[in-house]
């Protein structure tokens, strides 16, 4: 948008000067919030600290993140996060977490989307209560189901058990084999109404009268689906999934009032929280967030490189 | 074959409902046992006891964490609305160099993983001796509320109509002025859903909550619900688990219910158009 003045002229200039004045406190706070602690917890990555004396911390390289130990006679050993099975076993989890939960979203939001655009009676009431699960704080939904999922009491296994898909109640949360159905469960329950409403607002932009000169040309519906509308909100489903992704990527409270303590669910963003604050590991800690926000950051490069998103404010 | 297609269609509207709805539905009935009843799976309501909320409500400081809640939730909403709206005008209206650049840098700010600042934020709320304060999360949430708040108000105001400023512009206004008289009057709307969903956002914060306060007195809502323990280490409580879970809940699912087109119109302006 070029603005109602001139860039140039006296009052242009008075102008900028102004948009500069508006926007030195965000910038300043988001400076104080969000580049200093990222800066210090780089730096932390390349020391010794320890919780107990953060203000010893003394640089160390990239031990860290690699380090060799030589035993002498050609042997020896590497140590460090690059090397630890445990982060290799978080990422592997955060990833599988990721990609399955964002698919089963995509998939079953893309659904409600297409039931919500439909036009029938009830349809405000059945959109609220779509909308029931996001409102839901993530804490309260992983305790909800938590109980739900009780070993001993739990509904779901009263379900299973009376229409006979199990044999025997499941420890959901507990088993090492189920922990992660369980936290896709939740995760997918809670955030597939984000995705439908994205998905919806994008089938919402798309003209009807396509859908009525297809009726009248008697192309199946499928045909429709795939050949005018998935085309059509391709562009919203991308953006939803990328806004998802990146969420699921950095996944914490879930996993963490979910599935304490497992093995098979710890994601990178728990095990970060661990070392820092749990097993007095703060540069190790340091290094592990460091890793998993490379990891995003080239995502949200990629994406918005990608994306060409129309960021100069230009109308389209 | 038209009777069945429609059968088919309401059954799948049940059950997008059903599955939407029950967790909460039986959080709620679980909510209303007391005693042994609790231990039985019931489908629908049995009784309606409020013994669960009686205790969670008189014992441990539950009533504090939701003041403590409300009151970060609150601070953080008003102190990012302020910063946003005068940012937002100067970058949808204001032509300067590096404004894309700085929709960017504001972009990727909102896509950070918390755990990226969680050790150097720390080390900074432990020097200003903010650690167990409210104010440290006030802080910290600017975080996320800030890029979100700016972000979809940039959008809101860039699609407003060059002319409403022009006749303020001719008559001499400044920028200041133009803000206060003519924008913040047609904002309203988009202050009051930007706002709700960043209060949302602060009020389930969790992460930052849990490592920067360690007194149960200064938790807030979240923490505490994760942290509620019975009498001994290994009896979860799960009455007043419930209990909690649908007293932090109600009020939310009702904002979202009274706002839920505004709801939709403010998450889809962050994404959709972005």
């Amino acid at each position: 948008m070029a603005g109602p003045v001139s860039r140039n002229s006296e009052l242009g200039r008075q102008r900028v000067r102004a948009a500069w004045g508006f926007l030195t406190p965000m910038l300043l706070v988001l400076a104080l919030a969000a580049g200093w602690p990222l800066a210090r917890t780089i730096w932390f990555s390349f020391t010794d600290a320890r919780l107990s004396g953060l203000d010893e911390a003394s640089w160390v390289g990239v031990l860290n993140y690699v380090e060799y130990l030589d035993y002498g006679d050609g042997e020896g050993e590497y140590f460090g996060l690059l090397a630890d099975p445990s982060w290799w076993a978080a990422v592997w989890n955060t990833l599988r977490f990721a990609l399955i939960s964002v698919t089963l979203e995509t998939l079953f939001g893309l659904i409600i989307a297409l039931v919500l655009n439909a036009s029938f009676p009830g349809r405000g009431l059945v959109r609220a209560a779509v909308l029931v699960p996001w409102a839901i704080p993530t804490i309260v939904s992983a305790k909800m189901w938590a109980w739900m999922m009780h070993d001993q009491f739990g509904i779901l296994n009263d379900m299973g058990l009376a229409l006979g898909l199990i044999d025997a109640p499941i420890a959901w949360t507990a088993s090492p084999d189920t922990a992660m159905i369980a936290v896709i469960i939740v995760d997918v329950w809670k955030t597939t109404p984000f995705m439908a409403l994205l998905i919806l607002a994008g089938l919402q932009l798309v003209p009807s009268d396509i859908y009525e000169a297809a009726r009248i040309d008697g192309v199946h519906p499928v045909k429709v689906f795939f050949r005018i509308t998935l085309p059509l909100i391709r562009p919203a489903i991308m953006v939803a999934v990328i806004f998802r992704a990146l969420d699921a990527l950095r996944v914490f409270d879930l996993v963490y009032v979910l599935t304490p303590n497992n093995d098979r669910t710890r994601t990178m963003s728990v095990f970060a929280q661990e070392n820092l604050f749990q097993f007095d590991k703060f540069a190790y800690g340091s290094a592990a967030s460091t890793l998993l926000f490379v990891v995003i950051a080239l995502m949200v490069i990629l994406t918005i490189t990608l994306g060409r998103m129309d960021l100069e404010g230009r109308r389209s | 074959m038209k009777a069945i297609k429609t059968l088919l269609f309401y059954a799948l509207v049940v059950v997008i409902v059903v599955q939407a709805v029950f967790p909460f539905y039986y959080a709620i009935i679980t909510s209303f046992k007391s005693g042994t009843a609790i231990f039985q799976v019931d489908y629908w309501p049995t009784a309606i006891s409020f013994d669960n909320y009686t205790r969670v409500l008189s014992s441990g400081s539950f009533l504090r964490n939701i003041g403590n809640s409300l009151f970060v939730a609150t601070t953080v909403v008003v102190l990012s609305l302020i910063l946003a709206v005068t940012a937002a005008y100067a970058l949808s209206r204001i032509p300067f160099r590096g404004r894309g650049l700085l929709l960017i840098t504001i972009l990727s700010v909102s896509m950070f993983p918390q755990i990226a600042v969680l050790a150097g934020l720390f080390e900074m709320i432990r020097a200003a001796g903010l650690y167990n304060s409210l104010f440290s999360l006030v802080f910290a949430y600017m975080i996320f509320t800030l890029p979100f708040t700016v972000w979809v108000l940039t959008t809101f105001m860039r699609d407003l109509p060059v002319e409403i400023e022009e006749a303020a512009i001719v008559d001499g206004a400044g920028p200041w002025t133009i803000i206060t008289k003519v924008f913040l009057p047609l904002l309203w709307p988009a202050l009051v859903t930007t706002g709700l969903l960043a209060f949302i956002s602060a009020w389930n914060e969790f992460l930052f909550a849990l490592t920067f306060i360690s007194n149960n007195d200064q938790r807030t809502v979240p923490v505490a619900i994760a942290l509620l323990s019975g009498a001994t280490e290994f009896e979860t409580p799960w009455g007043n688990i419930m209990a909690a879970s649908v007293i932090v809940t109600v009020p939310l699912i009702v904002l979202v219910l009274i706002f839920q087109r505004k709801i939709v119109a403010g998450l889809t302006a962050g994404a959709v158009k972005g």
